[in-house]
């Protein structure tokens, strides 16, 4: 009995902590680019109506997050945003956020590229891969379950694991990047 | 006046339904001419202090070491099935090219799950399993040192193999293979928690390792029965001696590699990162530097098996006493020494090679002296064809064919071409199935009626053994030319050009004809329990002090202690044998002796049932596995481990020394408890 | 009692009989069948060092089959020789055995481990004799060939000093008959274990050491190997092949290998480039005299003249290509290339251009 209640407690634990956390997604279907909401340039709306910010369910997958490490590895974010630092772009691993932090304001910035010199990669990258993407992006300012982030890779490291670093509370929107800087 | 009457009654119920106990008393103690009416109140006595009572909660205290040997050996069992099942799967799935059986995934999960359960799961535990059970009963005496720790052992194991499956089951189970190469086990190329359960199970059971061989060495040591010195330890016993040793210089290194992967995984730390000034080649050596000793802790336990059983069976004393006790030593030595021939192809500097590959030949060695001195055993021998020598002589047959495809792999150049295929895969199966499997199915129908006090089928035994044989050979003997035609292990398929596919069906029905070989073992074993032949205390006729007390042994295991007087400590004895006398009956009591004599050196009050191990094992596990998920979790997780730790080692009220429950409250309860059996 | 006892006894020797013959005739087969097996055997060797090792093994195979056989004889006369005696559990064991027999078996089992420790060390010499003609290959002046393995696929680069000579390919490596090359093997991010079962043994490669492998191969032909250290989802897909070829046919290839990609000759292939260029191939993919220039995955500058796609598990036709570039997914579940879903008649414009990359 006392066997079964240890099951059952060890199950349940498991159960909740687990969720999507392990699933090797080789063939699922990425969540929807039609739920993407890009920023807005003005305040008003008709209606008043708030828009529902869709979750991006690939923020509990861990093999998810980690694919999407390699992806900005390979698809050369580090160029300019460095590990989550920035350079020519703007840090990634801060609380601010100039064209906003929500995941699907993340995709849209990837997809639809940004003024200053943020690319378009609309075509380019498979949508699966850019939701991918907006999660490890997230990861990186400690924004998603740390049991799911990403740990440290076989590199130099240059700063904490994404599992290990505090959550930045995402803070207002606007500014510029770096790159749209004048000139000193 | 009353009170007394009462207990001399209450006794008498007690012993009428224990009439083996009783007779076995009157057996070994015929020396001592004591009243009947005595004797069966000192085993009432006996049988009040070191029975368990009934009930969960005591089920849960006990510290018998037959209890918890036999819970240990089940545990294992059904961990051996779980595991042959996925091997079953995994065969199914290879049983034609490009089949779609399984995905990747799922086939990567099942082959790491397989190893891992054999290994840690079943091998390790079961041979300590067998020594916790024989071990005390072999030596001659009441219970195994450090009773408390072996039920530590057995539950923390246990914690460990359930959570291990509870997450295969959710989809969390490892899948990097039982080896868990960085950097593929890795925190870049492993996400998620899947390595994070792997390397927890590890702890897990190599603190169940590490405690019973503790217990082990200590009851072997200063447990023994007064006469049996150093010279006439049973092979057995001998086998598990060097085991426990091998397992305690063996298992920190495998600790402190699956510490350093949780710790590159969970706090990012670089013991394993190149980049960093890491190295991936450390865990292989570290991993590895356990792994292969691992191999011979399975199997010299198996050589115990093999002696007792070649012994009792060819009615004659081992040839080369010895001979056979040195050699299974240098096993042991020597089986530190040939980690490296797992690596031979990660590019080793030529003299490194060269060393290791001639200290994998030497160990061929002393395995040589055995099979030479067992056959020579043989040869002047009696041979009686039981089930037991049946699964010996399969042994044979198997293990050296295992053996001899080892020796080719001790060469580097041979190695480098075998290295990670199937005919590697064919090697290890002859070996461990061959050299620890067969001879554990052996013990099984050796020892069973011990255990049971009922005798397992004859007729089910031999189809049994034929079945498993045919099946073995026929799964196993085709992967030695798989390998040879360049089929790698640990793949989830195969393209159909490759020409595989006949070689691996035949090896799937020959997997099919092993499981309905271990399905008539389970049949046999289900059936016997209830129904088999009665065994009487010493069914074989065999020498050892186990089969001098009742079948199956009473919780005190003997009457009185028997004396030993020679190697064969049964076939020697005389009718006026000796015995040990004036130990305390209402204490847990055991005599300790030299370490080499064995001469009388004091008498020790073993520790009483205590629930506290439980929690210590079950606090242990919450925090391990909490652990993987938030550190936090070491930091709560220590504080019911500290105070179940408190808990265990509490010390006794001065006053409350072997004062048990009063005898009358005891009878009463075990009145109860008899009724509730009747019913 | 004696009576089954002996029944079951004679069963159990017909048993060893039967398993002896089992086993002699498996063996037997694994004998003729081995030799004239595969592209990728061990004991087909095409090159001196599969054949020196083959040779080793043939040694080893020999003594230890007697070895074995003589184990077993051994055994079966000790239990044949029981037949003659009385058989019971019950009857009193032989605690004192007759000691002139003790000493002769003990003589017997000396000499038996005698010649044990001789045959070993026989063993040992022909092994270390075998591991240092393996070493004899080497040499500074070999064509070197840096092979680098990724999950899941080999990234082979043909060294030059003149840094316009190198070039990329990927699975496939061709090499001169009767030449040795040297092979430098690094890994960029698990451990893989490069082995042409053909050719010669296997060596592992591993992130952060470089290791080395000599390869040469006496006969011409086409050699499959296999990645054989366990390397995560698809290790059971990471293959290649070695194309061994004459000098003047392997320069010629050399040679066109390290031309760029040829313009594309009509209009359906130029549009084939245009999709190319504007899909996702064009992260991953390089081709050289292209805008294609990312390495993350192979180098696809010749892809047309390659014999596979995938790692060496399909052959490489317009069909495989197509469903490969689809959705790779349903074919190598977890390989690295996304599904690209395209209008069909780009797909057609992306085969047609990319079969034209000879």
């Amino acid at each position: 009995m006392m066997i079964a209640a240890v099951c059952g407690v060890v199950s349940a634990l498991c159960l909740v902590a687990a969720c999507k956390r392990e699933e090797r997604g080789l063939r699922v279907d990425p969540p929807s680019s039609a739920r993407v909401n890009s920023k807005t340039l003005s305040e008003l709306r008709p209606g008043n109506v708030q828009p529902i910010s869709a979750p991006n369910e690939f923020e509990q997958n861990a093999f998810a997050m980690n694919e999407g490490k390699r992806l900005y590895e390979w698809y050369n974010c580090v160029g300019c945003h460095a590990h989550g630092g920035g350079g020519i772009g703007p840090p990634l691993m801060d609380a601010k956020w100039i064209y906003g932090g929500a995941p699907e304001q993340i995709f849209a910035t990837i997809v639809e590229g940004r003024p200053n010199g943020m690319p378009s990669f609309r075509g380019k990258i498979p949508d699966y891969q850019v939701w991918q993407l907006a999660a490890y992006v997230r990861s990186m300012s400690g924004q998603v379950s740390k049991d799911a982030s990403p740990s440290r890779d076989d590199d130099m490291n240059v700063k904490k694991p994404e599992q290990s670093t505090e959550q930045q509370e995402p803070r207002g929107t606007g500014g510029v990047p770096k790159s749209a800087e004048r000139p000193q | 006046m009353k009170a007394e009457e009462n207990t001399a009654q209450n006794v008498e119920t007690t012993t009428g339904s224990h009439e083996t106990t009783a007779t076995t008393g009157a057996a070994s103690a015929q020396a001592v001419l004591a009243l009947s009416l005595m004797e069966d109140q000192e085993h009432a006595e006996l049988e009040r202090t070191w029975s368990d009572e009934p009930g969960l909660w005591n089920w849960l205290r006990s510290v018998d070491h037959k209890s918890i040997g036999k819970r240990y050996i089940v545990t294992a069992f059904i961990f051996f099935l779980l595991g042959g099942l996925l091997a079953l799967i995994m065969r199914l799935q290879l049983s034609r090219p490009e089949n779609t059986l399984l995905g990747p995934d799922q086939y990567n999960q099942i082959f790491t799950m397989h190893g891992t359960t054999m290994m840690f799961l079943f091998a390790i535990p079961v041979m300590e399993a067998m020594g916790i059970y024989l071990v005390p009963l072999m030596l001659g005496t009441r219970n195994i040192a450090f009773p408390r720790l072996a039920a530590f052992s057995y539950w923390i194991y246990l914690f460990g193999g359930i959570t291990l499956y509870v997450f295969f089951f959710l989809n969390i189970g490892p899948d990097t293979g039982w080896f868990s190469y960085v950097p593929l086990a890795g925190p870049e190329f492993s996400p998620g928690k899947r390595v994070d359960i792997w390397s927890q199970l590890i702890n897990f059971t190599e603190i169940a390792a590490l405690a019973a061989s503790i217990e082990l060495i200590a009851t072997t040591f200063k447990l023994r029965a007064p006469g049996m010195s150093v010279n006439r330890i049973p092979l057995f016993v001998w086998a598990m001696l060097v085991m426990s040793f091998m397992v305690i210089f063996a298992m920190p290194a495998v600790m402190t590699s699956s510490l350093f992967l949780t710790l590159d995984r969970l706090v990012g730390t670089h013991f394993f990162n190149q980049a960093e000034g890491g190295d991936p080649l450390l865990w292989q050596h570290l991993f590895w530097f356990f792994g292969h000793p691992e191999v011979y802790i399975i199997f010299i336990p198996a050589l115990g098996f093999v002696s007792s059983i070649i012994q009792t069976f060819s009615r004659r004393p081992n040839f080369g006493y010895l001979a056979l006790v040195l050699s299974m030593i240098a096993t042991g030595f020597i089986g530190f020494g040939l980690w490296v021939h797992h690596m031979f192809a990660t590019g080793l500097p030529q003299l490194g090679e060269s060393f290791f590959t001639a200290a994998t030949m030497m160990i061929a060695i002393p395995s040589g002296v055995q099979i030479f001195c067992w056959i020579a055993t043989l040869w002047s021998g009696r041979p009686q064809f039981k089930t037991p020598l049946l699964f010996v002589l399969g042994f044979f047959f198997i293990f050296v064919l295992g053996g001899l495809s080892g020796v080719m792999q001790a060469s580097v150049p041979v190695n480098l071409q075998v290295h990670d295929t199937f005919f590697v895969v064919a090697h290890f199966h002859y070996v461990l199935i061959g050299g620890a499997v067969f001879p554990l199915f052996g013990a099984f129908y050796y020892w069973f009626p011990k255990m049971t006090g009922r005798m397992l089928g004859e007729r089910l035994g031999r189809w049994n053994f034929a079945l498993l044989f045919v099946g073995f050979n026929l799964t196993f003997f085709p992967m030695h030319q798989l390998g040879l035609q360049g089929m790698p292990r640990r793949v989830y398929t195969y393209l159909p050009g490759t020409g595989w596919g006949k070689l691996n069906m035949l090896a799937t029905a020959g997997g099919v004809v092993m499981t309905v070989g271990v399905a008539l073992f389970i049949l046999n074993a289900l059936w016997s329990r209830r129904r088999g032949r009665v065994a009487g205390d010493n069914p074989w006729g065999a020498d050892t002090l186990e089969w001098a007390t009742s079948s199956p042994p009473p919780s005190y295991n003997f009457d009185y202690l028997p004396i030993v007087q020679g190697r064969e400590a049964l076939w020697a004895r005389t009718d006026d044998a000796p015995v040990v006398t004036g130990l305390r009956t209402n204490c847990r009591d055991v005599l300790l002796t030299k370490t080499l004599d064995a001469e009388p050196d004091n008498t020790m009050s073993l520790p009483s049932p205590s629930i506290w191990p439980v929690g210590v094992a079950f606090s242990a596990a919450v925090t391990f596995i909490g652990s993987c998920f938030t550190p936090w979790a070491l930091v709560w997780g220590a504080i019911p481990a500290f105070i179940s730790l408190v808990g265990w080692g509490w010390p006794k009220p001065k006053d409350d020394k072997c004062d048990l429950t009063p005898v009358d409250e005891w009878s009463e309860e075990k009145r109860r408890k008899e009724a509730r059996r009747a019913q | 009692m004696s009576a089954p006892a002996r029944s079951g006894m004679s069963a159990h020797a017909r048993r060893l009989v039967r398993d002896a013959l089992r086993a002699c005739a498996l063996a037997c087969y694994a004998l003729t069948t081995a030799a004239c097996t595969g592209s990728q055997s061990i004991l087909n060797p095409a090159g001196p060092n599969a054949g020196n090792v083959s040779r080793l093994w043939w040694l080893m195979f020999y003594v230890c089959a007697a070895v074995f056989l003589l184990v077993i004889a051994f055994l079966a006369a000790a239990l044949a020789r029981t037949r003659r005696r009385t058989n019971k559990l019950t009857d009193a064991p032989d605690t004192e055995p007759d000691a002139g027999r003790e000493r002769r078996m003990r003589g017997v089992v000396t000499g038996a481990v005698v010649v044990t420790v001789i045959i070993l060390f026989v063993f040992l010499v022909a092994s270390f004799t075998t591991s240092r003609s393996l070493y004899a290959l080497s040499d500074p002046n070999n064509l070197r060939i840096k092979v680098n393995g990724q999950q899941w696929w080999w990234q082979v680069e043909y060294e030059n000093d003149v840094a316009s000579q190198t070039f990329k390919t990927a699975n496939e490596i061709h090499i001169p008959v009767g030449q040795t090359v040297t092979l430098r093997l690094t890994s960029s991010d698990v451990i893989h274990s490069f082995w042409v079962p053909n050719l010669g043994g296997k060596r592992d490669l591993i992130p952060g050491h470089e290791t080395t492998l000599w390869l040469k191969a006496d006969k011409a032909g086409t050699y499959r190997g296999q990645c054989a250290e366990y390397c995560g989802l698809q290790h059971a897909h990471m293959a290649f092949v070695v194309v061994a070829e004459p000098v003047e046919q392997f320069n010629a290839w050399m040679e066109a290998q390290r031309r760029p990609a040829a313009p594309p000759a009509n209009a359906e292939q130029q549009r084939g480039q245009q999709v190319f260029l504007a899909s996702p191939c064009v992260m991953c993919h390089t081709i050289r005299g292209t805008d294609a220039g990312a390495s993350v995955a192979p180098d696809l500058t010749h892809l047309a003249s390659r014999q596979t796609i995938a790692a060496g598990m399909l052959p490489n036709t317009r069909g495989h290509l197509g469903g490969w570039v689809s959705n790779s997914q349903e074919l190598k579940p977890g390989n690295r290339m996304p599904p690209i879903p395209l209008a069909p008649e780009d797909l057609q414009a992306l085969l047609s251009y990319l079969e034209s990359l000879k």
